[in-house]
């Protein structure tokens, strides 16, 4: 496959042709944030935080594919502003309380926040009333805390072949569903992969809750997007 | 401190503000009733706030409680962590902890006792009790208000003020390696703790232990001498008999602040209630309802509600104990009994001298724990057969600390109700501001400095969380309402 050459920030990237920017970016050490991405799943474009400015025009990076002379603004002011307000309003649509959450030191959403800078968020909180389904055995679904990326939605169907989840309604009034009554009368296995999968704590596998010590979590250590950026995802 | 004239109602009635702020957690009003002849009927603890942690736990799985129950207070969280902890333990079985885990949640609570009470003797209490003492203030805490903080202990008293500072902050370095964070951690999970200790961490709280010691030795001698000193004024302040109630050692009665069964005595230490399975706590305590109060009055239910009320804490547990299995603060123990010839202590003002005596008595422990190998074991969890209802209690620095929730096969939790140790201290708190109130009112029906003064003081015995009972959002205060015989207000004082 031929190389395709642009910039990023200034700086000169290469990658394959019809590789999207993230993994390009990915491939050359350069951190694009996103939390509907996932490993192995067709790229999706829905929560928007991969949100780069690609010749002039906003694009997701996550679906946007490079080409020769393009010219990505990834790290610049305007940036960060607009990707800290689609976490903020991530942060105010749902019910999400760090302080107590099991997800804590785990929780992308979370550590995008801590990575951002954002300490509390400039908008009202929507207080929405949200249900929690702890019907099935070993899997929990708090809604409260979830921020609709569809990360479970395609997991199950793309990786699993299950299609536990899907989404319901438009707008402001979409949510997500499970295929069945409730969470116990659908396939999902606790060894399906995507039990793991959730970027925040909405899905979760039950009664393992705190026992990562508070100093030895994934993000205690370092922000994300520090790391290895090939396997950060979902730790 | 200002006065302002209020024109709500007919009359003057004047306003007082009182800065800076009251050195008592949380919000509480004290309302005192007057009869015709302006003799005090009744002195009320209001608890005006409401936070209500028992609905909103309900429907959130189980291994949450100890994590959320715990943001009930910044001061004590640890006791609601491990209370709740306790009670999940029974809900997976894992009650039998493995010797590490048990250790490292001991570990965590005599930190906590050793950090809470040095908050409350050094920050807290001192400021009433240090300035009476040098023949300036007309009783033994009667200094002027703005000598009346930690400010004015640090300046007058250096040494002391940085031994509190110091001796705090060692309590929550060992909540730290143990909880994980000084103030809300997650050290205790369902069936045991997702840490031990490391050698490191062992190390570096060792080398503090022998002046951690030798400081809680030298507050002994001054809570001692200040209380011998003082005895006449401080035997009858707010005081009264009473029951009393804690956990103790199951076989031994020992002094035992994780872990125990129930025992109560009366004034005159007849046993009440002979070390019942705090699992059974409903058989022993009832809950009574008044109109005025958010906070319940809780009461022995072989005595009922007019005699049944009881006191916990600090001078309830000395009283509750056959002995401390600590030396130094046993001897100490012996020491504070000698006062009453050994029998059981009613006298409020005393709840500073056995608080001070459970302060050595957590550095002993602490220093024995530290020495433990076990705590450096990788054993954590214990499961066993699950179970659906549950209570864990635990001896709290302000006292006895029940949880009771009931968690159903979905692992969600369908109940759960708290008594927490203010709570449980509802009725003698109001007993010692009525009775302080009648000795300093005398029959004339006004609030003056030394009112305001002497009914905190009380308060500030029994160490209260007034947050904590009933759970309160917003700023710490206190106002005292004078009420005449057909409930008119006749004078408001309001400290914020």
């Amino acid at each position: 496959m031929s190389n395709v050459t642009f910039t990023i920030d200034g700086r000169e990237v290469s990658g394959r042709a019809g590789q999207t920017i993230l993994k390009a970016a990915e491939a050359s050490g350069i951190y694009i944030p996103r939390l509907c991405a996932y490993k192995n799943l067709v790229p999706h474009g829905s929560c928007r935080v991969c949100s780069v400015r690609v010749n002039g025009r906003i694009q997701a990076a996550c679906v946007q594919t490079i080409s020769d002379g393009m010219v990505v603004e990834n790290d610049s002011a305007e940036i960060r502003e607009f990707r800290t307000a689609i976490l903020d309003m991530l942060f105010v649509e749902g019910n999400h309380y760090c302080m107590f959450c099991e997800k804590s030191g785990l929780c992308e959403l979370q550590a995008l926040a801590y990575r951002f800078g954002i300490t509390a968020p400039q908008y009202p909180f929507l207080n929405p009333d949200r249900p929690v389904d702890l019907s099935h055995p070993d899997v929990y679904l708090d809604h409260n805390r979830c921020i609709l990326c569809g990360r479970c939605v395609r997991v199950s169907q793309e990786l699993d072949h299950k299609n536990v989840f899907q989404f319901v309604d438009r707008g402001y009034r979409k949510r997500l569903q499970v295929n069945g009554e409730a969470l116990a009368a659908t396939r999902l296995a606790v060894t399906d992969e995507v039990t793991a999968s959730c970027p925040t704590g909405a899905l979760m596998r039950k009664r393992v809750g705190y026992a990562v010590p508070i100093g030895q979590r994934p993000f205690d250590a370092q922000p994300i997007g520090a790391g290895n950026l090939q396997t950060e995802d979902s730790p | 401190m200002t006065t302002t004239t209020s024109s709500a109602r007919p009359g003057p009635t004047r306003k007082i503000t009182i800065h800076p702020v009251t050195r008592v957690e949380g919000h509480g009003k004290v309302t005192i009733h007057l009869d015709a002849r302006n003799t005090v009927t009744e002195a009320r603890l209001h608890i005006v706030e409401f936070r209500g942690f028992e609905r909103f736990i309900l429907g959130r799985p189980y291994w949450e409680v100890p994590v959320i129950v715990q943001r009930l207070c910044g001061i004590c969280p640890v006791s609601h962590h491990l209370a709740a902890a306790k009670a999940m333990d029974r809900i997976v079985g894992g009650e039998q902890l493995t010797p590490t885990a048990e250790k490292m949640r001991r570990l965590m609570h005599y930190g906590q006792i050793f950090q809470s009470h040095a908050l409350h003797f050094f920050h807290l209490s001192s400021p009433d009790l240090l300035f009476g003492t040098d023949g300036t203030a007309r009783s033994a805490f009667g200094a002027p208000p703005a000598q009346r903080n930690i400010l004015a202990v640090a300046a007058r008293y250096p040494d002391l003020a940085r031994q509190g500072v110091m001796m705090r902050k060692f309590g929550q370095e060992v909540i730290r390696v143990t909880a994980g964070k000084k103030i809300h951690g997650t050290g205790a999970i369902p069936g045991g703790v997702n840490k031990n200790l490391s050698i490191a961490e062992r190390d570096a709280l060792l080398e503090d232990v022998p002046q951690m010691l030798e400081w809680s030795r030298r507050a002994v001698g001054i809570i001692r001498d200040f209380t011998m000193a003082h005895l006449d004024e401080l035997r009858p302040f707010g005081s009264f008999e009473s029951n009393h109630l804690s956990l103790v050692g199951q076989d031994d009665g020992a002094l035992d602040l994780y872990h125990g069964v129930l025992r109560a005595v009366d004034s005159q230490g007849q046993r009440i209630v002979n070390d019942v399975d705090y699992q059974r706590y409903l058989d022993v305590v009832g809950e009574e309802v008044r109109s005025w109060s958010y906070m319940k009055f809780p009461f022995l239910k072989s005595l009922g509600p007019k005699t049944g009320w009881y006191r916990v804490g600090p001078l309830a547990r000395l009283n509750t104990c056959a002995f401390i299995p600590s030396p130094e603060a046993e001897a100490a123990r012996q020491d504070f009994f000698a006062l009453t010839q050994e029998r059981p202590n009613n006298i409020t003002m005393c709840y500073h001298w056995a608080r001070i005596i459970e302060l050595l008595h957590a550095i002993e422990v602490i220093g024995g724990l530290l020495e433990d190998p076990d705590l450096q074991g990788d054993d954590l969890l214990a499961r066993g057969p699950r179970r659906e209802e549950t209570v864990g209690v635990v001896e709290a620095p302000r006292g006895t600390l029940f949880h009771h929730y009931r968690v159903n096969r979905n692992d969600e939790v369908t109940l759960c109700n708290l008594i927490v140790s203010t709570t449980n201290n509802n009725e003698p708190m109001n007993r010692a501001i009525t009775r302080v109130a009648r000795d300093v009112l005398g029959g004339r029906p006004e609030i003056s400095e030394g009112l305001l003064n002497h009914i905190e003081v009380a308060i500030r015995a029994y160490d209260p969380c007034l947050s904590c009972a009933t759970h309160a959002t917003g700023q710490m205060a206190l106002s005292v309402c004078l009420i005449g015989p057909n409930g008119e207000l006749l004078e408001q004082h309001a400290r914020h």
